[in-house]
């Protein structure tokens, strides 16, 4: 294990988590911005076509990695709709589908989580008159622990992805190759125990995250 | 408070976003759809460098196996590709999608399977007469069933044995597991199964356990591997002169001489061939 270890201590390495980080991140900051609008919208705000967005959020918690990567693949290809845009192939796409996989997930649950403080304090705010946004911030807030969930649950589809992004990343070398994907081609080089050690980091990093986040919000 | 952490959080965005601009690549740089065994095998992470430092210009590398490489390149999403399957290869010519195929090196494929041997190939030269032997003993194949040079190489083998593998005997046998070479390997190895693969991945594969080379040597068994540019009239595409000048690089004796120079351990992957077309 010895090699492992000093393999998973260079450069290139150091790399590949940075880019995983950076990807999933962003990804799901993302999807939290809409998701938390949106599922909180869907409590508070009526509209023609609300349930069945609640019913579409459920049902896309499932939506399988490998099919959004391979619709984002078409509309991002240079012969694609998008293009223009020159995404394909690039973290950028990866940020995408990565959004594309966490906004229904942090959606469905913040919509969850924010149901029963309306029904509650719904009322109170509307005899307020607080404006629509207002009463979502409050619900949030009043909500948060459930709130960080959702955005954990959202955080750990992106980090843990590999179908989408490696259809849409292309696993370039030093430029879209990220953990999952790593694992991925190490495996299939026989590379067992690198493959497993970036495995390990890998979890031991969500570990990390998750753990400082219950932390700082939760104090 | 809560629009601290708001604001944390656009910050956080605002910061990634930076990161992933920086990330974009510079003006100077191609796709290039390639095979599992140019990239796994560690080939173009070796040559690749001196290109770079020599043009400027950055090769992103898509290791997808021959199929799907022509597949993304007719689709423009690639700017020019490596691939060694020479039917497949005239077809994407002919279709308008390619031009000015050139071939960089030459290496070969092999019969690797169980040290145990239970069809009695060890050391025989004939691949034809080796998959008769593996067919008619039931023994276990795994199969790539990807489309991929090296898929296409065995599919051909089977047609020269007159034998339909995946019907022959029922076929249990035979198992077409859809991945790369790596992949298959893996396969190979945990179910004692023969398997065909390019010598480059073989020789940098890790897990090798009970498999070992069995057959080689079969002039069919040659395994070409060619680069080809887009037709400009097909792919409008700014980085044709890019991908050009990274072909002519292949070509010159500059490129040549580092293909021939990578080795794994002391044997050489890859031997240069754009001087002495095999």
């Amino acid at each position: 294990m010895g090699d492992v270890w000093a393999a998973l201590a260079t450069a290139e390495f150091a790399r590949i988590v940075a880019l995983s980080l950076t990807v999933s991140s962003l990804a799901t900051a993302v999807a939290a911005g809409i998701g938390l609008l949106c599922g909180a919208a869907l409590v508070i705000c009526r509209f023609p076509g609300r349930r069945l967005v609640i019913l579409l959020a459920n049902a896309f918690l499932g939506l399988p990695p490998v099919v959004v990567g391979l619709a984002l693949y078409l509309t991002l290809s240079r012969s694609g709709p998008l293009g223009t845009l020159a995404l394909l192939f690039t973290p950028g796409a990866m940020v995408i589908a990565q959004v594309l996989l966490a906004t229904p997930i942090i959606t469905a649950l913040t919509h969850r989580a924010i149901e029963e403080p309306w029904q509650e304090y719904g009322g109170a705010l509307r005899v307020d008159g607080a404006t629509r946004l207002r009463s979502i911030l409050m619900l949030l807030a009043i909500a948060r622990r459930s709130i960080l969930t959702a955005v954990l649950a959202g955080f750990a589809r992106t980090i843990s992805e590999v179908g989408a992004v490696l259809i849409v990343g292309g696993n370039i070398a030093g430029y879209t190759r990220i953990m999952t994907t790593a694992i991925v081609l190490k495996t299939s080089e026989g590379e067992f125990g690198l493959a497993l050690g970036l495995g390990l980091v890998l979890i031991g990093i969500s570990i990390a995250l998750s753990a400082s986040a219950f932390l700082l919000w939760e104090k | 408070m809560k629009s601290r952490k708001l604001s944390l959080l656009l910050f956080a965005v605002l910061l990634g976003h930076a990161t992933i601009a920086a990330e974009q690549p510079a003006p100077e740089s191609i796709i290039l759809a390639s095979t599992t065994s140019v990239e796994n095998s560690g080939l173009l992470a070796h040559i690749l460098p001196g290109f770079t430092k020599k043009t400027g210009i950055n090769v992103h590398v898509l290791a997808q196996g021959t199929g799907q490489a022509l597949q993304t390149a007719a689709r423009n999403d690639a700017d020019l590709v490596l691939v060694h399957d020479p039917e497949a290869e005239e077809k994407f010519i002919a279709a308008g999608y390619g031009i000015d195929r050139g071939q960089i090196a030459w290496n070969d494929f092999i019969v690797v399977g169980p040290r145990s041997d239970p069809a009695h190939i060890a050391g025989t030269r004939d691949a034809v007469a080796a998959l008769k032997a593996i067919a008619s003993a039931q023994a276990p194949f795994v199969s790539r069933g990807d489309k991929s040079g090296t898929d296409a190489l065995e599919h051909r083998l089977w047609r020269v044995a007159e034998i339909d593998p995946a019907k022959a005997a029922g076929g249990s046998w035979y198992r077409d597991i859809g991945g790369g070479m790596g992949a298959a390997l893996n396969t190979a190895q945990a179910m004692n199964a023969y398997t065909i693969s390019d010598r480059g991945t073989w020789l940098s594969f890790a897990n090798k356990g009970e498999l070992t080379v069995l057959v080689e040597g079969d002039p069919r068994l040659l395994n070409r591997y060619d680069v080809i540019l887009l037709n400009p009239a097909k792919h409008p595409v700014p980085k044709q002169a890019l991908a050009a000048r990274f072909a002519n690089w292949l070509v010159s004796p500059e490129g040549q001489e580092a293909i021939g120079a990578y080795k794994v351990g002391s044997e050489q992957l890859f031997h240069p061939s754009a001087a002495a077309p095999k």
